[in-house]
């Protein structure tokens, strides 16, 4: 093995396992959002319904971020979550209300919309925790010795208020699209108009996020700027700006699967942007991913097992979603 | 007031805080996934009605529970980073990756199969639905596995090097890190605890309907369930308690002499205090009763062996001796009273008045929640007994925590506490009225879930099984 760079190897795991939970999760911090346009009733019961098979699942994958941070790369885990630690605790109460309401609201209808705010609250909270988080680590962290050295709000400036709206409405949008291949009727109605409007909100914000992140640091800048670089990096807003007009050409046209795969789609070309302006920090411009590396044995050894398990989760998660196929009606609905 | 209280204090209240609040919830989600997969298993083989509408009781509470120990957990896992950081990059590369397979093998099982256990008895067929409920037990399993070894090596540190950095790396084995000296004590001692706590709480709701209506056929049934664990399982817990403590007098005899309150040595045999007021500024036991020569008795098996006192230790190596003395005692009067309940149950049973004797009832239903107060009385004996480490004789936990201001941990401890106290306040209001409610014929799904298209799922040949089932059931 020792010809195979485990750093490596582990980054695109946790990439994976956090792009798995963008978009997972994202879907259903996405439709918590959005819970305030949907109607009482029907509208809303169809939307939980929707979501409430998978969410355990999909916030799994942010335990198996966070998680595997840990485990492989322990210094980047130790300095990024003091560096951001309102943030991270706001996140983690935010998942808190939201993970419990989705339970409660069936249990009391008399309650049903109090835990209906709480939803969207934490869900809201939760998705401008982590947009803020990213645009915190983009625009650089305090490292002395190895450990946190700034104050407990360096995370806060205007750049990290921007990714945080934009993830939040990011999230809205894949909520939205998620809601019009799962439900129909007035609720599918309503989420298509609502995507409409997220799509281009999406883009608005993406653009700006793009747009400011080359003036953060001057190392950003000849990263997507200078000479052969730029004819890859230029491809990433082509594609952006091509899945684009598929959205809206497919959103036009009625088509139900294909406004989530380009939102995915767009999603998943953010990221990329995100990668090429890390790579290769863990921490940008202070600590590489090598020296947040944990040693090379611990890397192996929870590496054998990602290897065989990582595929068996996805198999079976692939079929829990298979179970759950289809539209959801609410109760008594045939 | 709380500049006087340093950053470290506070991050040791919010660990403990919110990991006592989330064991509350395993303790019963590891208990109730294994008694629903028994009640599934039953039915499947019976066929009769009275399991599967308990089954179905159950998985109601079961869902909301599980959902608290999973959000309650997501916080577990980040408080790592946020308070203890210096303990993460110095142990990360051991607890990390045990942690990490606790994440591969056990929360992504719990998860993937947790959706269609609940909402998805309409959509597969039986068997298919007893293997998911049989993997969520099996995750919440495999979880206890891994964090409980975790936790244990932080106890009991084994197969480890210290790096130039000054970081725990492996030196061993990975198997000697897994499997350290107190591991399989406590992975018994704790999983036999989940199911103890388990069978009391479904003891109380069982007695407490039956208080109401004797012929209950669903509280019958689970009360004479939960009696027969209480018979069993409760000796073993006692069992394992003593090998656990005997292993712990080995590796960690501080805490041991602090849960026995021994401040002097007893060259000639140890007594066994019962009660007293142990003062850790004096190194004396107030007003102390105590039992001569019972101590060596029980930690030696020999009435005259010699014990050391905590005054043979530094003084900045003891934990807080009161805490642990009193938490020790709090668990073991428990687990004496669990013994106590289940011999009268099996009187009762001999004398065919299970059903009948008012005061046993009772009692189980005050009993009701034993199990929770004695888990948390254990952790507490074991964690605040670990302390001030927490890599035992290692690394101190003054040493472990994140360079935070006092007032940024002092908020999120805050807002942790009233969050909690709001949102889990709420869930167990939830529970305790689920359980309210006594178990009847065609008990319905946990959410009013859809039924895509009622009549042509296997749903129709289930509920007609069900019907069945219940309509035998009446005859009781
Ligand atoms: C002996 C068992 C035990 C112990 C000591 C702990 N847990 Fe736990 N945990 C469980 C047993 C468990 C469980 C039974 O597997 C849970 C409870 C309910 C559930 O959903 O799974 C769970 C849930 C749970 C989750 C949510 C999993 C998901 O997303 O599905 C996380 C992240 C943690 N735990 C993390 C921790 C950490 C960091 C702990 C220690 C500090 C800890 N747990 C102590
Ligand atoms: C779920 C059951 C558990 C309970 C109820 C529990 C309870 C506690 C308590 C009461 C404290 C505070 C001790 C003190 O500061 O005086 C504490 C601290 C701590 N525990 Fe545990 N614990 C549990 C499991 C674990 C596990 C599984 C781990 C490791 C993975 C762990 C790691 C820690 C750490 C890092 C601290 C903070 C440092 C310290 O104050 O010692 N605990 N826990
Ligand atoms: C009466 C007999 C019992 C004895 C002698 C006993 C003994 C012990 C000892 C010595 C410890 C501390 C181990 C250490 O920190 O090294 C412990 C911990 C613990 N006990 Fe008990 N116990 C008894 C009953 C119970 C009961 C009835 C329960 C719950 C239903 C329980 C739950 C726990 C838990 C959850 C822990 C912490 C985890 C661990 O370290 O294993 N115990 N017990």
């Amino acid at each position: 093995m020792g010809s195979i760079d485990l750093a490596l190897v582990w980054a695109a795991i946790i990439c994976f396992a956090v792009f798995a939970y963008v978009v997972l999760d994202g879907f259903d911090l996405g439709v918590g959002i959005l819970f305030p346009y949907l109607s009482k009733g029907e509208e809303r019961d169809q939307a939980i319904n929707s979501v409430a098979p998978v969410w355990d699942g999909n916030e799994t994958w942010l335990v198996m971020g966070g998680g595997g941070l840990l485990a492989v790369f322990p210094l980047a885990y130790a300095i990024i979550l003091p560096a951001t630690y309102p943030l991270m605790i706001a996140m983690l109460l935010g998942l808190v209300f939201r993970g419990a309401a989705f339970e409660f609201r069936w249990r009391d209808p008399a309650h049903q919309p109090l835990w209906d705010i709480t939803i969207t609250v934490g869900s809201l909270v939760a998705a401008i925790a982590q947009g803020m988080t990213i645009g915190a680590i983009l625009q650089g962290i305090d490292v002395e010795n190895n450990a946190y050295a700034g104050g407990w709000i360096d995370w806060l400036s205007p750049f990290s208020c921007l990714t945080g709206i934009g993830v939040a409405v990011g999230y809205a949008l894949l909520g939205a699209t998620w809601l019009i291949i799962k439900t129909q009727g007035s609720c599918q109605a309503h989420a298509r108009r609502l995507a409409f409007r997220l799509g281009i909100a999406t883009v608005v914000v993406l653009a700006a996020v793009s747009a400011a992140t080359p003036f953060l640091s001057y190392d950003y800048w000849t990263r997507w700027f200078t000479m052969p670089q730029v004819l890859l990096t230029a491809q990433v807003p082509l594609l952006v700006a091509i899945c684009t007009g598929i959205f809206f050409w497919s959103l036009r046209k009625g088509r139900e699967v294909l406004p989530f795969l380009m939102a995915l789609a767009m999603f998943f070309l953010g990221f990329v942007g995100l990668c090429i302006s890390i790579f290769p920090y863990m921490v940008p411009r202070s600590i590489t991913l090598w020296e947040a590396a944990a040693p090379h044995n611990s890397q192996l050894f929870l590496l054998v097992g990602a290897l065989f398990i990582i595929p068996l989760i996805l198999g079976y998660t692939a079929w829990a979603y298979w179970v759950f196929r289809g539209k959801v009606g609410t109760e008594g609905y045939h | 007031m709380l500049e006087q209280l340093d950053a470290v204090f506070l991050a040791r209240v919010q660990f403990a805080f919110t990991v006592s609040f989330h064991f509350i919830f395993p303790a019963f989600s590891i208990g109730l996934a294994s008694y629903l997969m028994v009640l599934e298993g039953l039915w499947l083989k019976t066929g009769r009605g009275v399991y599967a509408n308990l089954y179905r009781y159950w998985m109601k509470i079961f869902a909301v529970g599980f959902g608290m120990g999973v959000v309650s957990g997501v916080v577990l896992s980040y408080q790592f980073g946020t308070n203890w950081s210096v303990f993460s990059t110095k142990a990360g590369a051991i607890v990390g990756p045990l942690m990490g397979y606790e994440v591969i093998t056990a929360f992504f099982l719990e998860a993937g199969f947790l959706g269609v256990m609940l909402f998805g008895i309409s959509k597969v067929g039986k068997r298919l639905h007893f293997f998911a409920t049989c993997m969520v037990a099996l995750g919440t399993f495999i979880s206890a596995f891994w964090i409980l070894s975790v936790n244990s090596w932080m106890q009991t540190p084994a197969g480890f090097e210290i790096n130039e950095q000054g970081q725990f790396v492996v030196g061993g084995s990975w198997w000697d890190v897994i499997f350290n000296p107190s591991f399989p004590y406590r992975l018994a001692h704790t999983v036999i605890a989940a199911y103890l706590t388990t069978a009391f709480a479904v003891g109380g709701v069982g007695a407490w309907h039956l208080l109401k209506d004797r012929s209950n056929p669903g509280a019958r049934k689970m009360f004479s369930m939960a009696m027969w664990m209480a018979v069993v399982v409760t000796p073993i817990q006692i069992v394992a308690g003593d090998l656990h403590g005997l292993n712990t007098l080995e590796h960690q005899p501080v805490k041991v002499l602090a849960m026995e309150g021994d401040f002097d040595p007893s060259p000639d045999g140890a007594p066994l205090i019962l009660f007293g007021l142990p003062d850790q500024e004096t190194a004396q036991v107030h007003y102390k009763v105590a039992i001569p020569k019972l101590g060596s008795l029980v930690l030696k098996h020999d009435p005259n062996a010699p014990l050391p006192g905590l005054t043979d230790y530094p003084r900045e190596d003891w934990p807080p001796v009161a805490v642990v003395f009193w938490s020790f005692r709090v668990m073991v009067a428990i687990g004496l009273a669990m013994l106590a309940l289940g011999l009268w149950s099996l009187i009762a049973r001999r004398r065919k008045r299970l059903f009948e004797s008012r005061a046993l009832h009772r009692t189980a239903v005050l009993m009701g929640p034993a199990g929770f107060v004695a888990v948390i009385a254990g952790w507490i004996t074991t964690e605040v007994g670990r302390q001030p480490f927490t890599v035992y004789g290692l690394l101190r936990t003054a040493e472990s925590a994140s360079p935070l201001d006092a007032p940024a941990v002092a908020t999120s401890l805050i807002a942790f506490i009233l969050v909690y106290s709001a949102v889990f306040g709420a869930g167990i209001y939830y529970l305790l009225r689920l359980m309210g409610q006594p178990p009847h014929r065609g008990e319905t799904e946990p959410s009013h879930v859809p039924v895509r298209a009622a009549g042509i799922t296997p749903a129709a040949s289930m509920e007609a099984a069900w019907a069945k089932g219940g309509a035998a059931d009446g005859k009781h």
